[in-house]
């Protein structure tokens, strides 16, 4: 049973504060990702579970036990590096077999348990290479590898990904996900790739400043966006943000800028009570819940086509929305034929609106 | 057109009578060391010996004043001061790397300084004095400490600048694996940075073995002296050199080093595989 918690926990290096009151909780098996643009604070958070930093306030547990002034040996994890961090001087073989050997474990026991691993990797046939002389991807496995073969309380991964191309990036992402599938090792996996994330974690915790601006399963994460932050990050594109105000006599909303005021009474409803009038909020619609149509009607947002892109499954139009470009997206492969001017119907039913503070508004 | 050429010709001469004059400058020396010594009549000439023997070589060896200079005092002194600067360099410079001490990098350059006031003429009465009250004059002890003294502070600048190139990462993958710190140095760091480890004893080693001043202050008996100062029993009593002698000890006293470096260059290499993808 191990459960990651963060109590309060802060962490500052000079006058900037990296981690900002941070609490939250990694259930025992589960796979978190912390996602977050750079210098969000979300690989010094990886790197306080690891102890190779020390937090200045708050507590951390691994499983029942206070890990927070811990030396990294102490706390028996296992953490892959963005730079994968191979001995060059090591063959892969005892470079995988490290963990082990500062165990105590035997030399014979050590040959066993590496080549069993490295043989459930595929890189068995590279375990006498050093790291020079394997390729980007064998690196990256064998470090896996390394994280893998001592039974450690939890994985910690630092964007193990983001050396890759594309192709093997895919590859490796899937096999990410099984491999912890079938280990059901809780783990911690840093990246800023917000569909990575979303591929992998059973969790995403959306960190901006040092601080947690959601917490949530991908879709939960996705479709409802705690704040306009976690809007414009997630997503690509991200949910398009309008800012403008509310006529709570009308049921109409009007962007800032010279545009029709705009139906919204269904949204309105919803968010009964919480809506003055005259208040400026900011609508969230995400690409894929606006329908552009060629005629004018209550609820639709006039707009004019900037540009149309195929891209194969699907078709994103980008569209100027009083001064500002909104995405919208199709599934389909055909581009439609559309005039100039367009008008878009958002599907209120899957938009938001967030208030001045940029929280959501429920 | 013909002028261009005649110009552009004209240029290349003189660069390359230029090149030859320089050349010969440094390579003229060389030769004569490498000839001189199979020369029985050598001068400071540089002639290919017409019948090379091996007599002047036969002669120094009969020295046996300079060549227990040679063979025993200067590797005493030479390998004490390589593994002494070598070894508390890395641990020191590792140390200044690899930990925030407020105000290290002032300290570094302060040593810096110092390096050269310590092995320096200037300070060579207080020097003198301290050995004395330590009971260290005449003792290779006492040369050792001093000349590593003076060496440190330059070898730890170099080694600093070597650790602080290799990434952390390594280090802290090896704590998450579970190691301690000294395991962590022992296992990892050490092997890294070996590559700068073998250039800072080399040139310690280097140092000391044609160090004159230091020894020549500090030893008395004539048991211990170095080659540098073994050399003047090849001058006579008015100071003139022998040169067909001086010749074949200074050829010997640069072999080592050179066994040295290659030895080195072929044991250890200067190639490494890099594990971190950048």
């Amino acid at each position: 049973m191990t459960q990651i918690t963060f109590e309060h926990v802060v962490k500052r290096f000079g006058s900037v504060t990296a981690v900002n009151d941070v609490t939250l909780t990694v259930g025992d098996g589960e796979f978190v990702a912390l996602l977050g643009p750079s210098g969000c604070g979300k690989t010094t958070t990886l790197r306080l579970i690891a102890g190779l930093e020390f937090a200045d306030e708050g507590r951390i547990l691994i499983g029942e036990r206070d890990v927070t002034r811990l030396p990294p040996r102490a706390r028996d994890v296992a953490m892959v590096f963005q730079d994968y961090a191979l001995y060059p001087h090591m063959t892969i073989l005892e470079n995988i077999g490290y963990p082990l050997k500062v165990r105590g474990v035997g030399k014979q026991e050590r040959t066993e348990r590496v080549t069993e691993v490295a043989q459930q990797l595929q890189i068995g046939d590279l375990l006498d290479r050093r790291p020079g002389q394997i390729s980007g991807g064998q690196q990256q496995r064998a470090s896996v590898a390394r994280a893998v073969v001592h039974q450690a309380l939890c994985f910690l991964f630092d964007e193990p990904l983001s050396n890759l191309d594309a192709q093997l990036r895919l590859e490796a992402r899937a096999f990410l996900k099984h491999l912890q599938h079938e280990l059901g090792v809780t783990t911690v996996y840093v990246t800023h790739d917000q569909a990575e994330a979303m591929a992998l974690a059973d969790r995403i915790v959306v960190m901006n400043f040092g601080r947690v601006m959601q917490i949530g399963a991908p879709l939960e994460v996705y479709r409802r966006p705690a704040n306009t932050f976690v809007a414009s990050f997630i997503g690509s594109p991200p949910m398009n943000l309008l800012a403008g105000t509310v006529d709570l006599g009308r049921g109409t909303f009007r962007l800032n800028g010279e545009t029709p005021a705009i139906d919204m009474g269904a949204l309105f409803r919803r968010l009964n009570g919480k809506l003055t009038d005259g208040q400026t909020i900011t609508l969230g619609v995400r690409p894929e819940h606006l329908t552009p149509q060629v005629e004018p009607s209550p609820g639709a947002i006039p707009a004019q086509v900037y540009a149309v892109q195929p891209m194969g499954g699907e078709v994103l139009i980008v569209v100027r929305v009083a001064g500002k470009l909104v995405s919208v997206r199709l599934f389909r492969d055909e581009p439609p034929d559309l005039p100039p001017e367009v008008w878009l119907v958002p599907d209120l039913n899957v938009s938001f609106a967030y208030g001045a503070d940029g929280n959501l508004l429920q | 057109m013909n002028t261009f050429l005649a110009r552009s010709w004209l240029a290349r001469v003189l660069l390359f009578v230029f090149a030859v004059v320089i050349a010969a400058f440094f390579v003229t020396p060389l030769l004569w060391l490498i000839t001189a010594p199979f020369n029985t009549q050598a001068n400071l000439a540089v002639t290919i010996p017409s019948n090379p023997s091996l007599a002047n070589f036969e002669a120094v060896y009969n020295n046996k004043f300079a060549m227990r200079a040679l063979f025993q005092n200067n590797l005493i002194i030479g390998g004490g001061v390589m593994v002494l600067v070598a070894g508390v360099a890395t641990m020191a410079s590792y140390g200044l790397s690899r930990t925030h001490v407020p105000g290290r990098d002032v300290l570094v350059y302060v040593l810096i300084l110092f390096s050269s006031v310590v092995s320096g003429t200037a300070a060579m009465v207080p020097i003198f004095l301290l050995v004395f009250r330590l009971g260290l004059i005449d003792t290779y002890a006492g040369v050792i400490l001093v000349m590593t003294g003076g060496l440190l502070p330059s070898a730890i600048f170099i080694m600093r600048d070597f650790i602080d190139s290799i990434p952390r990462s390594y280090e802290e993958a090896a704590l998450v694996c579970g190691a301690s710190s000294l395991r962590v140095f022992r296992d990892v760091a050490l092997p890294m940075v070996r590559p700068g480890v073998v250039v800072v004893a080399i040139w310690a080693f280097v140092n000391a073995w044609g160090a004159f001043l230091i020894p020549s202050v500090l030893l008395r008996s004539p048991d211990r002296m170095p080659a540098s100062i073994a050399s003047y029993s090849f001058y006579t009593e008015a100071g003139t050199p022998n040169l067909t002698l001086l010749s074949a000890y200074a050829f010997l006293y640069t072999i080592p080093v050179l066994v040295l470096y290659l030895i080195v260059n072929w044991r250890f290499g200067f190639r490494f595989f890099g594990g971190i993808k950048s």
